[in-house]
């Protein structure tokens, strides 16, 4: 330790300005405080700081989606086993998902952090740590035999277009993780909506049996094979085909869990998502014409990307609404509209990537009637007072 | 006992260090400052010079802007040195006291039988005027105003604060003296609030002409911003003055036996020093003589008030004219290898992130370090935890930083201080500067306003 702190200090002038490797100061700087806190002390205001940093802050929530990261390299494996028909051992099965899931957590990390540090680099700020958790997310939503190249094109996309161009972490108007989803979903369609990309080695067509479609269950509902549905255990442990991440309610749970324990995830979206899609999905039920419409609507929460969504990019601090009232609005709508979307549009089977990107648009709209409420509360104290003078 | 006013919103750090019930009167130290960067907002002009002998109440400076307020030296002496920082700023006037204080003799006089022009007057004359502040703005009180009510918080929550009911609890009399300069100055109330959750010192209860109000919760609830926004909230246009006991004390001693005496007693604090305990001294006293022997080694931060809203002074600096506290804590110039990694168990976060919250209660010893870099806003209603005020910190931080002060009044800007976001400072993932923005802020507004 104290050796590398050594060597680190000793090579540090090169990377200052006038310096050899000026060029990579960002960078430098970058793994420099990634490796050591840094020995900065307070100068002016507060003495004392909380202990708790964005590095700090970014790593609970990489640690909230290790679960359904876990589960989600193992479903990768079942569904694979499954599909040719063959019994694994559990080991076995957690392995062929892992080797597939890898790259593409490799490529997104690789492709995200490259971009986001040649960005440091050009505007002369630190490196932004948001892309920890955004290079996780990324491979969670996507299915596993995604080809690397477009995990790379829409990393890219989502790391330039979505965040960037506004500003980097902090700025951006649309949660990056989902514009790199939206962008395949819409620049590939054929690819993400067919049924075999959702199980690893079905692109290839080798050795699958007959009797597995690997079609996700939206897929199934939207198609109206109601009875196709995977049983309700299944749902909420994830034994089905679908996003890497998303099947394992379960495993989402626990990690929301994590998020609301250590005050890192807000409580108000999570709940006012699930709220609004119960409300959505009750008034199906209540109108059904179809059965589709039928579905329960506990069950809507555990298919698809609802709960994945509902905990880990509806609670994105920067692309959600601010206040507390209108984080209660922003989830509720985000819920009722996924719901919505799913049910009514088969065309859209993942209605929550689109409502939650719906939502992020009208989030600062959200916040500034909840703000407007606030001024004209204080405006009417002034009025009040007047009166009692009169 | 009127209603107790519960505040929820806020957070307490237990920090090491707390003084000792116990008050020693400190022997005269050998220096003493007026530091005019003590009073925002002002221009200080000086009237004396290096050389010059000055008794207990002669005036050292005054305001350009409002040239009959006098700030006086508390001591008598010769002044040996005027400290000037960047751009030639007046940083401190230096005084060293003679061994037998000479006081400069003023009018004695009964405040019931005066008018409130004559207390203005005597006021001023005498440099005690600066104990009187302002909201908006927290600055000194304008004498031409007439406030709306008065306010005096009389308890401290911040980390490690005096205990404002030990402190006062020989002064009734003065005490209710100083009440009664005050009461001359509002056609309004005088608001004197209490902590309601222990028992309260012999001169409050005491006090005759005031409104008590009490109050429980975490910190910030003995600052007087947030007990104003609970109590009688500032309009545009609305000016409340506020004052806090040892000051009330100070003005009550003027007007019974006509002299300039800043006594006051102070916490001596903090995880660096050997006995925390209490001590009597005259406002302005150097901290060498104060602390000697009393400070662990090491490299340490020694500060004026507490360690949420103090003043860095250097371990021969001198107390900050409005302070009650020293603290000194240990400075955090040092690399943590993979800090933001660990399980964390000794470290102190309001939020959970690391394992610390294991042991609810620990008291900690809390450093300079800034653990982590400067980044944007990121994380969401942080601040909202700790800021007990219907006000939408981080919008109004936003519309400082745009410098749109309509948006800021709109947005409350008349209501707070710095003092009341220093927790949102301490709290915030992102490192943000809060205070200093807060307090561009009132700059900018009152520039704007005058």
């Amino acid at each position: 330790m104290k050796s590398l702190r050594g060597y680190l200090d000793k090579i540090k002038p090169k990377f200052e300005k006038g310096g050899k490797f000026e060029k990579f100061h960002s960078t430098f700087e970058a793994f420099e405080s990634f490796m050591f806190v840094p020995d900065t002390v307070t100068t002016k205001g507060t003495h004392i700081r909380d202990a708790n940093d964005m590095k700090r802050t970014m790593t609970v929530v990489v640690l909230a989606l290790v679960p359904a990261l876990l589960f989600g390299m193992w479903n990768v494996g079942y569904q694979h086993f499954l599909s040719i028909g063959q019994e694994s051992s559990l080991w076995q099965t957690f392995f062929t998902g892992f080797i597939s899931v890898l790259p593409i957590i490799v490529v997104s990390y690789v492709v995200g952090l490259g971009i986001e540090f040649a960005f440091a680099q050009y505007r002369g700020h630190e490196v932004n740590e948001g892309f920890l958790v955004t290079g996780m997310l990324i491979p969670l939503v996507l299915p596993v035999d995604v080809p690397l190249w477009m995990v790379a094109l829409a990393t890219a996309f989502a790391v330039i277009i979505g965040k960037e161009v506004f500003g980097g972490t902090g700025m951006n108007i649309f949660n990056p993780a989902l514009t790199a989803r939206a962008f395949l979903f819409f620049a590939y369609p054929s690819y993400m909506s067919g049924n075999e990309v959702w199980t690893h080695g079905m692109m290839k067509g080798e050795g699958i049996i007959d009797s597995f479609t690997g079609a996700t269950p939206l897929a199934e509902a939207a198609a109206g094979n109601i009875n196709n549905l995977p049983s309700v255990s299944d749902m909420f442990f994830g034994f089905m085909p679908g996003s890497i991440g998303e099947t394992s309610t379960l495993a989402i749970l626990i990690g929301a869990a994590i998020l609301l324990f250590t005050g890192v995830g807000s409580a108000r979206i999570m709940i006012s998502t699930v709220v609004g899609g119960l409300v959505m999905g009750l008034i199906l039920n209540i109108f059904a014409v179809n059965p589709y419409m039928e579905v329960p609507a506990y069950q809507h929460l555990m298919l698809g990307g609802f709960a994945f969504g509902a905990v880990f990019m509806a609670t994105d601090p920067v692309s959600a609404a601010q206040t507390a009232n209108g984080k209660i609005i922003y989830g509720f709508l985000i819920g009722f509209l996924a719901i919505l979307i799913r049910v009514l549009n088969p065309a859209y089977p993942e209605g929550m990537m689109l409502a939650i990107l719906l939502m992020n648009v009208f989030a600062p709209l959200i916040d500034h009637y909840v703000i407007e409420s606030n001024i004209s509360k204080r405006l009417k104290r002034v009025k009040v007072q007047v009166k009692v003078q009169e | 006992m009127s209603q107790v006013i519960k505040i929820k919103k806020g957070l307490n750090i237990n920090l090491l260090g707390e003084a000792e019930k116990i008050i020693k009167k400190a022997d005269q130290a050998e220096y003493y400052a007026v530091k005019p960067t003590d009073f925002k907002g002002i221009r200080p002009k000086l009237v004396v010079k290096v050389g010059d002998k000055v008794k207990a109440g002669s005036p050292l400076f005054f305001d350009k802007l409002q040239p009959e307020i006098l700030f006086v030296s508390p001591v008598s002496g010769e002044i040996t040195a005027i400290n000037r920082g960047e751009r030639r700023v007046i940083q401190e006037v230096i005084i060293h006291s003679d061994e037998k204080i000479d006081y400069h003799e003023f009018k004695v006089s009964d405040p019931k039988t005066l008018t409130r022009d004559e207390i203005i007057l005597i006021l001023l004359e005498s440099g005690m005027w600066p104990l009187l502040r302002q909201r908006p703005y927290s600055v000194i009180a304008n004498p031409k105003d007439t406030p709306k009510s008065i306010f005096i918080s009389a308890f401290d929550t911040a980390p490690l604060a005096p205990d404002m009911d030990f402190v006062v609890s020989d002064d009734t009399a003065m005490f209710q003296k100083g009440i009664d300069v005050l009461s001359k100055l509002t056609t309004g109330t005088i608001h004197l609030n209490l902590n309601a959750d222990y028992p309260v010192a012999e001169a409050y209860n005491q006090a005759k002409g005031v409104l008590k109000n009490y109050f429980t919760g975490p910190h910030p609830t003995g600052n007087v911003g947030v007990q104003i926004n609970k109590i009688d909230p500032i309009n545009k246009g609305d000016i409340i003055w506020y004052t806090y006991p040892q000051e009330v004390i100070a003005i009550g001693r003027l007007f019974e036996k006509g002299i300039y005496d800043v006594t006051k007693t102070v916490a001596i604090t903090g995880s660096e020093i050997i006995h925390p305990k209490y001590l009597k001294i005259i406002n302005g006293a150097s901290i060498k003589s104060l602390l000697k022997e009393n400070v662990k080694s090491g490299n340490n931060r020694f500060i004026s008030g507490n360690v949420l809203t103090g003043t860095k002074i250097s371990n021969e600096g001198f107390i900050s004219f409005y302070d009650n506290q020293i603290t000194v804590i240990p400075e955090g110039k040092y690399f943590e290898f993979f800090g933001w990694a660990l399980p964390g168990i000794q470290k102190y976060s309001a939020s959970r992130t690391f394992l610390s919250w294991l042991m609810p209660g620990k008291k900690y010893t809390l450093d300079t370090n800034l653990h982590g870099g400067h980044r944007a806003f990121v994380m969401t209603n942080e601040y909202d935890k700790v800021f007990p005020m219907d006000i939408y910190p981080v919008h109004l931080i936003k519309a400082i930083l745009a410098e749109d002060i309509e948006l800021m009044e709109k947005l409350g800007i008349y209501e707070v201080d710095e003092e009341d976001f220093a927790l949102c400072e301490f709290v915030c993932t992102s490192k943000i500067d809060v205070q200093s923005i807060i307090r561009k802020g009132l700059d900018l507004t009152r520039v704007e306003m005058s």
